[in-house]
């Protein structure tokens, strides 16, 4: 026997649920797009070739160049970690990694400033040394590396945990030394997880905007990345400009999400 | 006889090797440096100061505007995710695909795009905001609102989905086999056993809500006591070089984040009370 039959309650329930989502996500979303094209090419053609703009992507795309490998190393190490060893305060250790994604990115960049600006930890060394962190392009990268921190890391335990640890005790005692082990028997198993966690690594360090604001300057031309160019074109009321930009962003998001419905496809382990 | 735990740890740091070395030593540099960094400036000042800093009138404000619109929003979320979730898995309808990705939007968009596309599409000539010509949504604490709703939806359905998706469908179908009838079925059979996932999702929401800058401050006019957000104070601070005064806003911020990250681990603890 099945229930009731839901009828047009089911209807009015679907009406309401995608109703909230067209609203919140779909309309703003195509409105990226629609807001950029509505007198044609030429405007955002216009802005794409603009020098100030093509500096901004360069910018970004070279602070998330950086932080995509460091954040993939210690990824690697942490799941690695993580996944095979026992010890007491695990569960701490993992809520310590999550911390990134909960920190307020205003007070990222807060903290990378408290620890290599002029009036911080390492200020006075750094000054000696003539070398200039915040207002420059390390602390944008410091910054992109920081909120990206746990993505791959996040992506590489679960598949671990689920291959288990036998393979890797078989090519031991077949005579394999780390460097094989990792290249030839647990890389080949995680590289969809992994990925996933460098894709998303890349997409959270480019559109990156809180704690690069604070850290960068915002100098056009030598520190501004896409979002802050962005933000900058919106406030001196040059919407065509600030919304082409957007749509190069726009673009990223969609391919982001193009690649996770692939991975979900090849790879059919449950996601969370 | 040394006690357990510290056997196991020299048990433990007698096989460090490369991938510990690595995994300490960046989480220190980029992580526990930065977090001591702010928790010592912060606590450089007198505590009288300290706190005359954190309780002042506008940051007083801030916050409310900040933590309250972030309620609000997350609980929003916390309805409509769950029903999304729910549409999302029990019933099959054209493009279901395309808008279970679409979910997924505000964890890949920049928030800068974000709050750029709000605060025009909801903004009195938007095509939503012309919708409402009465009320005033961009520049106002309700576009402060629609922006934390849009970067917080994700959390809710994102965990509920796996959830509901392992609560078979015929645990609904033996409830209404015993007799159980629609609201029945909802209250006493579904809800509790999604609840806490439910509340995960809020309290991830709420506190990447709280936190969130780049889509408010575009969709914001930032004025004090109307809808000016914590985050925006601690900038609105650096940019008058008062280093203190942003410094002690951003460790409530930064203890607003630890709190929640344990009480999001507990609820994560309390989901999983039945399992083996």
């Amino acid at each position: 026997m099945k229930p009731k039959k839901w009828q047009w309650e089911v209807w009015l329930l679907n009406f309401i649920a995608l109703g909230y989502l067209t609203l919140v996500l779909l309309i703003p979303m195509v409105n990226v797009f629609y807001q950029a094209f509505k007198d044609g090419w030429a405007g955002v053609w216009a802005t794409w070739t603009d020098e100030n703009f093509r500096s901004a992507a360069l910018l970004t795309l070279t602070a998330s160049a950086i932080a995509i490998p460091l954040n993939t190393v210690f990824g690697l190490c942490t799941a690695w970690i993580l996944a095979r060893h026992k010890f007491p305060g695990k569960a701490v250790v993992l809520s310590i990694l999550d911390l990134p994604f909960s920190i307020s990115p205003v007070v990222v960049g807060l903290m990378i400033v408290l620890v290599y600006g002029r009036q911080g930890w390492w200020g006075g060394w750094l000054a000696e040394h003539n070398l200039r962190v915040v207002f420059a392009f390390p602390s944008i990268a410091l910054a992109s590396a920081f909120v990206s921190l746990p993505f791959v890391a996040r992506e590489v335990i679960p598949v671990l945990e689920e291959l288990g640890k036998e393979q890797e005790e078989a090519a031991r005692t077949l005579g394999a030394n780390s460097w094989q082990t990792f290249g030839r028997v647990i890389l080949p198993s995680i590289k969809w997880g992994l990925l996933y966690g460098i894709l998303l690594t890349n997409a959270r360090a480019m559109g990156e905007f809180g704690a690069v604001s604070v850290v960068s300057g915002n100098i056009i031309g030598f520190t501004q990345t896409l979002p802050l160019f962005v933000e900058t074109a919106y406030k001196e009321y040059n919407s065509q400009s600030a919304y082409s930009a957007s749509v190069a962003l726009a673009l990223l998001a969609i391919v982001t999400l193009v690649f996770k419905g692939i991975l979900d496809r090849v790879d059919k382990r449950p996601k969370n | 006889m040394l006690p357990p735990p510290l056997r196991q740890f020299i048990r433990l740091s007698a096989k460090i090797s490369l991938p510990f070395i690595v995994a300490f030593a960046y989480l220190t540099l980029m992580l526990f440096l930065p977090i001591g960094a702010v928790c010592q400036k912060a606590l450089t000042e007198d505590w009288a100061d300290i706190w005359r800093i954190a309780t002042d009138r506008v940051a007083i404000s801030a916050y409310e505007v900040s933590f309250g619109t972030a309620l609000v929003a997350s609980l929003l979320n916390g309805v409509f995710g769950t029903l999304l979730a729910w549409v999302l898995i029990r019933h099959d309808f054209p493009l279901r695909r395309i808008f279970d990705a679409l979910i997924d939007i505000p964890f890949a968009l920049p928030t800068a795009v974000a709050g750029l596309t709000l605060s025009t599409v909801y903004s009195p000539q938007g095509w939503i905001g012309a919708l409402f010509p009465y009320v005033q949504i961009s520049f106002s604490r309700l576009g402060v609102g629609v922006a934390m709703v849009f970067v917080s939806l994700p959390f809710v359905v994102r965990t509920v989905q796996p959830v509901l998706m392992d609560l078979e469908k015929d645990t609904e179908e033996a409830a209404a086999c015993l007799g159980a009838d629609r609201f029945q079925i909802c209250f006493r059979v579904i809800l509790p056993a999604i609840l806490p996932a439910i509340l995960t999702g809020i309290a991830l929401g709420f506190s990447r809500a709280v936190g969130e800058y780049g889509s408010t401050v575009l969709i914001a006019s930032n004025l004090p006591y109307r809808d000016l957000i914590a985050p925006v104070l601690i900038i609105q601070r650096l940019e008058q070089y008062d280093y203190a005064g942003a410094t002690v806003i951003g460790l409530v911020l930064l203890l607003f984040s630890f709190v929640s990250l344990l009480v999001i681990n507990l609820l994560q603890v309390w989901g999983r009370r039945y399992e083996a």
